[in-house]
C-alpha cells in the first residue's frame, strides 16, 4: 500500500471564484482513515480554507454526505484504502445548489419534510396516565426500516428524478411519511394522502431505485414509494366511487 | 435585528423538548431555536443504550433515586434527583405518544434493559439507537408548531447581558457570514457538552462547550467542572462509543489474558449472566479507573492507538446482537473491520460526558436573570461526581421541559420582547459586530500558529493533566499551559477570509470557548483535594466529606482567570455512605 493518496477536492467560494474547480491535495493513506479523515487532514494541516460539514464521524448524524468518485457517500464511513492508489475525487452532493466547496444547500428538503407531516397523528390523544400505546415487535417491524433515515441526502443526490424535477418530494420525505403511515399508533394517513398522492409525490417516481442503492442505513425509500403507490391508487379509486366525506 | 420571547441556543434533545413545552403551554409566545447545525445533526443523535425511567412492577422511584445518588458519590442534589426520577417515566411515555419507536416486549409493552449502576431493569431503549430515535421524534414532532422559528446553522458568539439580565444573543449565519442580534427577555442554553476539550472522546466534532463558555463569559457560574466522565468502552482510533448496553446484554470485559479483570477491583464476582450493580454493570467511573490499574500491571493490549482491553460479545450470539445491538455490529464492522459475533472488540476509556456545567436551579434558571440552561450544558445537579448510564436522555427531557416552562412563564410576564434594546445592549451589539469583523478580515495568514495545532496542544494538555487520575503537579502544569495557549490563540492564523460558510472562523471561536472551559476544569480539580467519583487525585486518594461534600462553583474574574467557591449539597433522605458494588 502506498503511504499517500491524492484527493481531488471541489473548491468553490462564490464570493471569490466564479465557478467550481478541483484542487489536488496529497494526504497520508492509512488503513483506518475514512475520506473524512483525509479532508480533516487537509483542513488542519494544509489548507484551512476548505469547508465541509461533519460532526459525529460514526454514520448517524447525517452531516458528511458528499460525492466520492461520483457516488453519494457518507465520507465518515467511506475508507480511503478502498480507493487506493487513487486519486479520489471528492465533490459536493449532486442535485443540490452549492453553498461553498463541499457544502450544499438542503433547505428544500427541510421544507418538504414538514409538508409530509412527519409526526404521530391521532383522532384522539390518549392521556399520559393511561400508559403507552401497545405495539408488538411485529407491528414495530412494519415501519422500523423507514424510521432509520438519518436525512443525509444521499438518496436525493442519487435520484435522477429529483435532478430533473426539483418539485419532487423525494425519497427520504416519502419514506418518512410512510414511517408514520405504517406505525400502528398513527391515524394520520389520510392527512398525508393529499401531499403524497400527487404528481410531485409518489407518482413522480419512475422506480429507478437508485435511492435504495445509495442509502447507507438500509431504509429502502424505493420500496416505501412503490408500496405507497398501491395505497394511493386504492384511495383514489375509493374517492372516485365514494367521496371521502360520505365514507 | 430579530426579536423573540424565548431564544433557545441548541436544537438537540433539550432544546427541542424546551421548544415543544413552550409551544404547547404558551402558544402565543414566539420561540427561536438557534443552532450551529440542523437540529437532527445534534449530538443527542449519537446516544445509544437507553433512557432510564421507572415502569417495571418490581421497581420503585426510591431505588432509582438511591442508584443515582450512590452513583454520584453523594454529590448530586437529592431534591433535584427526586424531581428528576418522578418525572422521567412521564417524559419517556410522552415520547412514546409522539411516536418514538421504543423496543417492545412480545405483548406490546415498552421493554426495559439493565444498565450500569442500576439495581433494577429500568432503561427504555430503541435497539441501540435510542438517542437517534429520540432526537428525530422530537425534531419531527416540533415541525407541527409554526411558532417555533429556526435559525439553522447559526452560531451564537455572545450573550447580551446588561445589569445581570439577559437580553438575547448575537449570532453569525454560516451560509452568508451575516451577523445578527436576536433579542429576547429569556435565553435557554441547550448546547450540550464539551468532550472536544480532550483528545479521545465519543463526542461529536460540535461538542465544544459553547454554551458553558457563553454563560461563563456573561457572568454566570459554572459548577462541578472537575467531573468529567470517561466511558470505559470506546473504540481506540475513532473514540466511537460502544454502548454500555453491550454489557447489559451480557458482554464481558477481558484483559490480555482473557480474564474478567473487574473482579480484582471490588466490583463483585464474575457470573456467566449479568448481575445488577456488579462487575461489567458497575458504574463508569469505577470501570474506567480499573482500566488504568490494569494497564499499570501490564495486563492490557498495546495497539498503535494506545492500550486496550477486550469486550467479548461472542457468547451472546448473532441473534441477540442483531436484535438488540445492531449499531454496535455495524460500527465494529465498519470502523474496526471486525465482527463482534465472532471476534473480540478492542476498547479503551474515552471522554464521554460532562457532569459539570452551567450552575442552575431545579428549573434550569442560572444566576443571570432570564438565562436558563438544560441538558448536558447544565449542572442541576442530578449527576454529581459520576453520571449513571441512561440518566442523561431523561435528564434532557425532564429539565428541557422544566427550563422551557420556567422561561416561558418569565417571558409571558415580561413585555420587553418588542421594546427597543437599551443603549448598553446596543453598544454590546456594535462591539460584537466589530469583533467578528476583525476576526474575518484582519487576521492574515502570515506567521501565526494553526488553529488545529493549538487545539491538539490543548487536548493533549487536558489528557495529561486532568485525565482519569490527577495530582497537584499535573494540574498546576496544565493550568500554566492553558494560560499560555489562551494568549497564543488570540494570534492564531485565519487563512479564510470568505464570508460564505467560513468554518475556520467558527473553529477559531470554538477553540477559545474550549480554552475557557478547560481552565475552569483545571481550576476546580486543583482546589478539590479529595477523590470522589470521576475526580481521582492520586495525592488525595480518599473522599473527604468534611471538606468537600460541596459543589465547586467557578466564576470568571475580570482578567479572565477562574475563581472557585463552594456551595452545599442538598441531602434529603440518603445520608452520605460508602458506595458498594458487587455485593
Amino acid at each position: 500500500m502506498p503511504d499517500t493518496i491524492t484527493l481531488q477536492v471541489a473548491r468553490y467560494r462564490p464570493d471569490i471564484e466564479r465557478e467550481p474547480t478541483l484542487q489536488d491535495y496529497v494526504v497520508p493513506l492509512r488503513k483506518e482513515w475514512a475520506v473524512l479523515d483525509g479532508l480533516n487532514y487537509i483542513k488542519d494541516q494544509l489548507d484551512g480554507t476548505l469547508s465541509f460539514r461533519w460532526s459525529c464521524r460514526m454514520g448517524i448524524c447525517g452531516s458528511c454526505g458528499m460525492s466520492v468518485n461520483g457516488d453519494p457517500k457518507l465520507t465518515c464511513a467511506t475508507f480511503l484504502d478502498d480507493y487506493a492508489p487513487g486519486p479520489v475525487r471528492v465533490e459536493p452532493l449532486a442535485n443540490f445548489p452549492i453553498v461553498r466547496d463541499l457544502v450544499v444547500e438542503i433547505n428544500d428538503f427541510m421544507l418538504k419534510l414538514r409538508r409530509v407531516k412527519p409526526w404521530l397523528m391521532r383522532d384522539q390523544h390518549k392521556p399520559l396516565d393511561e400508559g403507552e400505546y401497545l405495539q408488538t415487535p411485529e407491528e414495530l417491524d412494519d415501519y422500523k426500516k423507514y424510521s432509520l433515515c438519518i436525512n443525509c441526502m444521499l438518496c436525493y443526490s442519487a435520484c435522477p428524478i429529483y435532478g430533473l424535477e426539483p418539485e419532487f418530494l423525494g425519497p427520504a420525505a416519502i419514506a418518512l411519511a410512510q414511517r408514520y403511515n405504517l406505525d400502528s399508533r398513527d391515524e394520520g394517513a389520510h392527512q398525508r394522502l393529499d401531499v403524497l398522492s400527487t404528481d410531485e409525490g409518489v407518482w413522480a417516481c419512475t422506480y429507478v431505485g437508485e435511492c435504495t442503492v445509495a442509502c447507507p442505513k438500509g431504509v429502502d425509500p424505493a420500496g416505501a414509494i412503490q408500496r405507497y403507490k398501491l395505497i394511493a391508487a386504492k384511495e383514489s379509486m375509493l374517492d372516485l366511487l365514494w367521496p371521502r366525506g360520505a365514507r | 435585528m430579530a426579536s423573540y420571547d424565548v431564544v433557545i441556543v441548541g436544537g438537540g434533545g433539550a432544546g427541542l423538548r424546551a421548544a415543544i413545552a413552550i409551544a404547547e403551554s404558551h402558544p402565543t409566545l414566539h420561540i427561536a431555536i438557534v443552532s450551529k447545525v440542523y437540529p437532527m445533526r445534534s449530538h443527542t443523535v449519537s446516544a445509544e443504550g437507553g433512557a432510564a425511567g421507572v415502569i417495571a412492577a418490581d421497581d420503585t422511584l426510591d431505588e432509582h433515586a438511591y442508584d443515582t445518588i450512590s452513583g454520584s458519590d453523594w454529590l448530586a442534589d437529592q431534591d433535584a434527583v427526586e424531581a428528576f426520577i418522578a418525572e422521567a417515566p412521564k417524559e419517556l411515555l410522552q415520547l412514546e405518544h409522539w411516536g418514538c419507536p421504543w423496543s417492545r416486549t412480545s405483548d406490546g409493552h415498552v421493554a426495559v434493559r439493565p444498565f450500569g449502576g442500576m439495581k433494577k431493569k429500568r432503561t427504555w431503549f430503541a435497539a441501540d439507537k435510542t438517542g437517534f430515535h429520540l432526537l428525530h421524534t422530537l425534531f419531527q414532532t416540533s415541525l407541527q408548531y409554526g411558532m417555533i422559528a429556526r435559525f439553522d446553522e447559526w452560531y451564537v458568539t455572545t450573550l447580551l447581558v446588561d445589569d445581570n439580565r439577559v437580553h438575547g444573543v448575537v449570532a453569525i449565519e454560516l451560509a452568508t457570514g451575516q451577523v445578527e442580534a436576536i433579542t429576547a427577555p429569556t435565553v435557554i442554553l441547550c448546547t450540550g457538552g464539551c468532550g472536544k476539550v480532550f483528545p479521545y472522546t465519543t463526542n461529536a466534532a460540535i461538542k465544544t462547550g459553547d454554551g458553558m463558555a457563553l454563560a461563563y463569559r456573561a457572568g454566570a457560574a459554572l459548577k462541578d467542572m472537575e467531573f468529567v466522565q470517561y466511558h470505559p468502552t470506546g473504540l481506540p482510533f475513532t473514540g466511537i462509543l460502544i454502548t454500555e448496553a453491550t454489557r447489559a446484554e451480557g458482554g464481558y470485559l477481558l484483559n490480555k489474558d482473557g480474564y474478567r479483570y473487574l473482579q480484582d477491583y471490588n466490583l463483585g464476582k464474575p457470573e456467566p449472566t449479568p448481575v445488577m450493580r456488579s462487575m461489567e454493570l458497575g458504574p463508569r467511573d469505577r470501570l474506567s479507573q480499573a482500566f488504568v490499574h490494569e494497564q499499570a500491571k501490564g495486563r492490557t493490549i498495546d495497539t498503535p492507538f494506545g492500550a486496550v482491553v477486550h469486550l467479548d460479545l461472542r457468547h451472546l450470539g448473532a441473534e441477540v446482537i442483531e436484535a438488540r445491538l445492531p449499531m454496535v455490529r455495524e460500527l465494529c464492522l465498519k470502523y474496526e473491520r471486525i465482527d463482534p459475533v465472532t471476534e473480540l472488540i478492542p476498547v479503551r476509556p474515552v471522554v464521554h460526558y460532562m457532569m459539570g456545567g452551567v450552575h442552575t436551579d431545579i428549573n434550569g434558571a442560572t444566576d443571570v436573570e432570564g438565562l436558563f440552561a438544560a441538558g448536558e450544558v447544565a449542572c442541576v445537579s442530578i449527576n454529581g461526581a459520576n453520571r449513571l448510564g441512561s440518566n442523561s436522555l431523561p435528564e434532557l427531557l425532564v429539565f428541557g421541559r422544566r427550563a422551557g416552562l420556567a422561561a416561558a412563564d418569565l417571558a409571558a410576564r415580561t413585555l420587553s420582547a418588542t421594546t427597543e434594546p437599551s443603549a448598553g445592549i446596543k453598544a454590546q451589539i456594535a462591539d460584537e459586530f466589530r469583533r467578528l469583523e476583525r476576526e474575518v478580515a484582519a487576521r492574515n495568514g502570515s506567521g501565526g500558529e494553526r488553529i488545529a495545532d493549538l487545539r491538539t496542544e490543548m487536548q493533549q494538555t487536558m489528557e495529561g493533566s486532568a485525565g482519569i487520575y490527577r495530582d497537584r503537579e499535573s494540574l498546576a502544569k496544565g493550568a500554566d499551559k492553558l494560560r499560555e495557549l489562551q494568549e497564543r490563540a488570540t494570534k492564531a492564523t485565519i487563512d479564510d477570509h470568505s464570508r460564505t460558510f467560513n468554518t475556520e472562523l467558527i473553529a477559531s471561536l470554538e477553540l477559545r470557548f474550549m480554552l475557557d472551559i478547560a481552565e475552569t476544569m483545571i481550576a476546580c480539580a486543583l482546589r478539590r483535594e479529595e477523590s470522589r467519583g470521576a475526580h481521582q487525585r492520586t495525592d488525595f486518594p480518599n473522599r473527604d466529606d468534611d471538606r468537600f461534600l460541596a459543589h465547586s462553583v467557578v466564576r470568571r474574574r475580570d482578567d479572565g482567570s477562574p475563581t472557585v467557591d463552594y456551595l452545599p449539597v442538598t441531602i434529603t433522605r440518603w445520608p452520605p455512605a460508602e458506595r458498594i458494588y458487587g455485593r
